[in-house]
């Protein structure tokens, strides 16, 4: 079935069975490769995107539900300052260890800060405790969310 | 190809679709008797009761800030947090991984999933109690109990607790007899419990 995305204000064309996974479909249909595959149950967050801002698991998203919501992924997140802003806190404070999870503490990061201008570690800790990171950079990953919303305060990253 | 062909947990692979449980027809009222009939009364609602105790039901209708999970009713996993409006906080929306179905992944769905308001919590409650709280309309969501009756028979997510997916139980009796047995409650004076 072909179904049309807007992915990163790109449009895309898939000919895919709708209850694909979007992460699928990211992943093997169109390439994009920043969105990780971590559980494939919506349990650790590592697929996070955004559908028209708000944070979804592509794992758990069968792409024929989306319609015409905009997907956000890794790869666009600089289409924001906010996006801009956490990438910068993430490089200023080298929080990434092994890495695969970040791609979607990112999106969770941008996410909380897009309606949490000034977040607590409460806000963080509660927004992002679906997020999981086997490397433990939790205290990091906190102090470059703090960051970044200072930096998007300020008017954006790099 | 779905996800769970490629990459999920076999559990997830084994699990399959549950479609969103179709709304059942409301009973006609009956002439109650004057004063109702307290003895069937209590006794309908005692098996109503244990629709609403279920783990299906209660695992959303808490009276904690996070929804529970799992037959044993474990806070859910990942500190999911109720949140101002109950669909969860920021970056943590129940709507982050719940859609409205069932998911091939093991992931539960259905129309409108949340959190009931704190007003609806029937953890702890005992009989009469339940009764009470599905009559007041402080704590029921402002509605009779003819809305009461349609919100079970009608509501997808009220019906998703019969279709659950996975390997999870629904209640041990089915959604048309808890509509039957609401029926009688509210025919004969829906009694429930003793005071």
């Amino acid at each position: 079935m072909k179904i049309q995305l807007t992915i990163n204000d790109r449009p895309h064309s898939v000919d895919v069975d709708p209850d694909t996974p979007l992460l699928w479909v990211l992943r093997e249909t169109l390439g994009m490769t920043g969105t990780k595959f971590g559980c494939g149950m919506a349990l650790c967050g590592a697929c996070s995107v955004h559908l028209d801002g708000e944070l979804v698991r592509a794992c758990a998203r069968p792409v024929g539900s989306i319609g015409g919501k905009r997907i956000t992924t890794i790869e666009g997140l600089d289409g924001s300052a906010i996006g801009r802003a956490v990438q910068q806190a993430w490089i200023d404070l080298d929080v990434v260890q092994c890495g695969w999870c970040q791609p979607g503490q990112c999106m969770a990061a941008a996410n909380l800060i897009a309606t949490h201008p000034q977040p607590t570690d409460a806000d963080i800790d509660a927004g992002l405790s679906g997020n999981l990171c086997r490397c433990g950079t939790y205290p990091r990953i906190r102090a470059a969310v703090h960051r970044a919303a200072e930096l998007a305060r300020r008017g954006g990253g790099a | 190809m779905r996800l769970s062909d490629w990459g999920g947990s076999p559990l997830a692979a084994t699990l399959g679709i549950a479609l969103a449980a179709t709304a059942l027809a409301v009973p006609k009222e009956s002439v109650p008797p004057a004063g109702g009939d307290p003895a069937r009364s209590r006794a309908a609602f005692a098996e109503i009761a244990q629709v609403l105790r279920h783990p299906r039901c209660i695992a959303c209708h808490t009276v904690t800030d996070f929804p529970r999970q799992g037959t044993e009713l474990r806070p859910h996993d990942m500190n999911v947090r109720r949140g101002a409006d109950n669909h969860g906080v920021t970056a943590m929306r129940c709507a982050s991984c719940h859609t409205d179905a069932n998911q091939d992944s093991g992931v539960p769905g259905a129309p409108h999933w949340a959190l009931a308001p704190l007003s609806m919590g029937w953890e702890g409650l005992d009989d009469h109690q339940l009764a009470e709280a599905l009559k007041d309309r402080a704590k029921n969501g402002n509605r009779s109990l003819e809305d009461t009756l349609r919100h079970f028979a009608e509501d997808p997510l009220v019906g998703w607790a019969w279709q659950p997916g996975g390997d999870r139980q629904p209640p041990p009796i089915s959604r048309q007899e808890l509509v039957r047995l609401l029926r009688e409650w509210i025919d004969t004076g829906a009694y429930g419990g003793q005071p």
